[in-house]
């Protein structure tokens, strides 16, 4: 029954991890991210072809919601059918000559423990407050991008309690500093969770399109050539969403929203994917996995390897577009979106800044 | 009244539902809703609803009228089976965690779970706004109570999951059933939330 690890699993987790690197040692490495609340170690895998070009990164977390057991099967599965796959899919092959994949299976590790052994629907990490007698904040309101401004509780014993301030957890600090770091060479930031079928794009706090510090490509398309089913896209980082959700749909038939999420959601602040936008990351979603609340957290077995099986098909949709538009040329595969582009005689590309 | 077998699962046809405010009274939706059947997917029917949000007043339910269009699969046969089976017990049914923490329910519970989820959508109608957006998560407990007539009585103690804040709040529900006369939610309280250890 692939993916949700059966009790003794944090520990399974690590081994995992140990042994993925030790079978794959050409391809993967494991690496120290921090710690956290409760002292226990973070670690990443790098996935990374050896070569001499200098590599762009694609950042995946899973896991930042411990109740959410969904989120770090995939990155298990992501995982596993990268390793699997990559001396014979042309397309793992191609993306893998660019692109360094960086995967933290479980983000918020205490928190996914306590979801396995005490509540299972336990959301938060485990920081202790209040002397006490409230634990937890919510990881995904604790990031520095308008921390604490709407959609959050300043109170402990909440759900969506925002923390003491912005990255005051040590869960928080690892990932956000790596990011900080790494940031002019992540071209793509993916935050996994559940339930909902959604994939969202920024921000949770403003229904003004992405513009803080960095803005999506904008394409103002000034097409002199004659083909009439040219379709300027405005908005690159729904376009490439909508392409994912598409190719996701394409498997099962399972149908995923797609947008900001304060518009087809509810508003939040301090979300990671929010704060890695605002810090210069051009492509950057939260993917909502299955399903749409018949079962919500409590996923049945049988459909956590469909699932993953289609979300990979989502990422792998972004993460070629990742690569075919920072490095173009070899072998292009031509989609109708890029025949259209590439018949415009005249388009001017420019990133908006403000 | 939905019988207790059709388990339907409810898909919105638009994105944004239009929206009408009425002066003084509140915001009234309309829907259109494509009901699926779960367990036989190309069974599907139509439905349009009007949903009436009171302004001022968050105690009171929304008003939903709805049309169905065209009918729903008849389940006496399972409903009469599953009747007859707890009607023969020789205990009072008593079952915890459904589904379990892996998502596993038993074939035995299955119609148990098909019932919370008819209750519990009564319960999540007597509490939404327009701000809320309620699901099942889980069923804690479940007891069957004795009775001298031809209902069948259980005690529920379930969590809801509310979106916007992310919350687990724990309910209680008194679910009466009966083949031929549907389920009716008795008693139902919300309970106060287990202290975080």
């Amino acid at each position: 029954h692939g993916g949700i690890l059966p009790p003794r699993h944090i520990i399974r987790i690590y081994q995992w991890m140990t042994q993925i690197q030790k079978s794959n040692s050409e391809l993967v490495t494991q690496h120290y991210l921090g710690k956290t609340t409760e002292n226990r170690t973070m670690y990443y895998l790098q996935i990374s072809q050896p070569s001499d070009k200098i590599k762009k990164i694609i950042w995946m977390d899973c896991g930042i919601h411990a109740r959410e057991w969904i989120s770090p099967a995939f990155c298990q599965w992501f995982v596993k059918e990268i390793l699997q796959n990559y001396r014979s899919d042309p397309k793992i092959r191609r993306f893998l000559q660019n692109l360094d994949l960086y995967i933290l299976p479980v983000l918020n590790i205490d928190g996914y423990i306590y979801s396995w052994e005490k509540d299972r629907l336990w959301r938060k990490n485990r920081s202790p407050h209040m002397n006490g007698t409230c634990y937890g904040t919510d990881l995904n309101r604790n990031f520095n991008s308008s921390w604490g401004s709407i959609g959050v509780s300043y109170n402990c014993s909440s759900e969506i309690f925002c923390g003491s301030g912005p990255e005051s957890e040590p869960e928080t600090r690892a990932v956000a500093q790596f990011i900080k770091k790494k940031k002019s060479d992540i071209l793509c930031y993916l935050t996994i969770h559940s339930y909902g079928q959604y994939i969202l794009t920024p921000y949770g706090s403003t229904t003004r399109p992405p513009n803080k510090n960095f803005g999506p490509l904008k394409i103002t398309a000034k097409c002199t050539g004659t083909d009439d089913n040219i379709i300027p896209v405005l908005n690159i980082q729904m376009h490439v969403a909508e392409m994912a959700a598409a190719a996701l749909m394409g498997k099962y038939g399972t149908s995923y929203k797609v947008g900001p999420t304060s518009l087809i959601l509810y508003s939040n602040s301090g979300s990671s994917r929010d704060w890695a936008h605002m810090i210069g990351i051009p492509f950057s979603y939260t993917f909502e996995l299955r399903d749409k609340g018949t079962h919500g957290f409590v996923l049945p077995p049988d459909q956590i390897q469909p699932t993953c099986e289609e979300t990979m098909l989502a990422v792998t949709t972004i993460i070629d577009y990742v690569d075919q538009k920072y490095f173009p040329g070899g072998a292009v595969m031509l989609t109708a979106s890029s025949l259209g582009l590439s018949l415009c005689l005249s388009v001017v590309l420019t990133w908006t800044v403000s | 009244i939905l019988t207790l077998h059709e388990h339907q699962r409810v898909s919105q046809l638009q994105s944004f539902p239009q929206r009408k405010d009425i002066d003084g009274v509140g915001h009234k939706y309309h829907l259109e809703l494509e009901l699926e059947d779960v367990l036989d997917k190309d069974s599907t029917v139509n439905c349009t609803a009007e949903v009436l949000y009171h302004l001022g007043n968050k105690n009171i339910a929304p008003d939903v009228q709805f049309t169905l269009e065209g009918e729903l699969k008849n389940t006496d046969e399972a409903d009469n089976v599953f009747y007859n089976r707890i009607k023969s017990l020789e205990k009072e049914l008593v079952a915890e965690n459904i589904p379990d923490n892996y998502g596993n329910v038993s074939p035995e519970m299955e119609p148990i779970h098909l019932l919370a989820w008819v209750a519990s959508g009564y319960v999540i109608w007597q509490n939404s706004t327009e701000n809320t957006k309620f699901q099942l998560a889980q069923i804690k407990h479940v007891k069957q109570v004795k009775r001298s007539d031809e209902y069948l009585e259980f005690d529920y103690k379930i969590l809801l999951h509310e979106m916007l804040t992310q919350e687990i709040i724990p309910w209680q529900m008194t679910v009466l059933w009966h083949p031929q006369h549907g389920v009716e939610v008795t008693r139902d309280s919300r309970q106060p939330k287990q202290a975080s250890e």
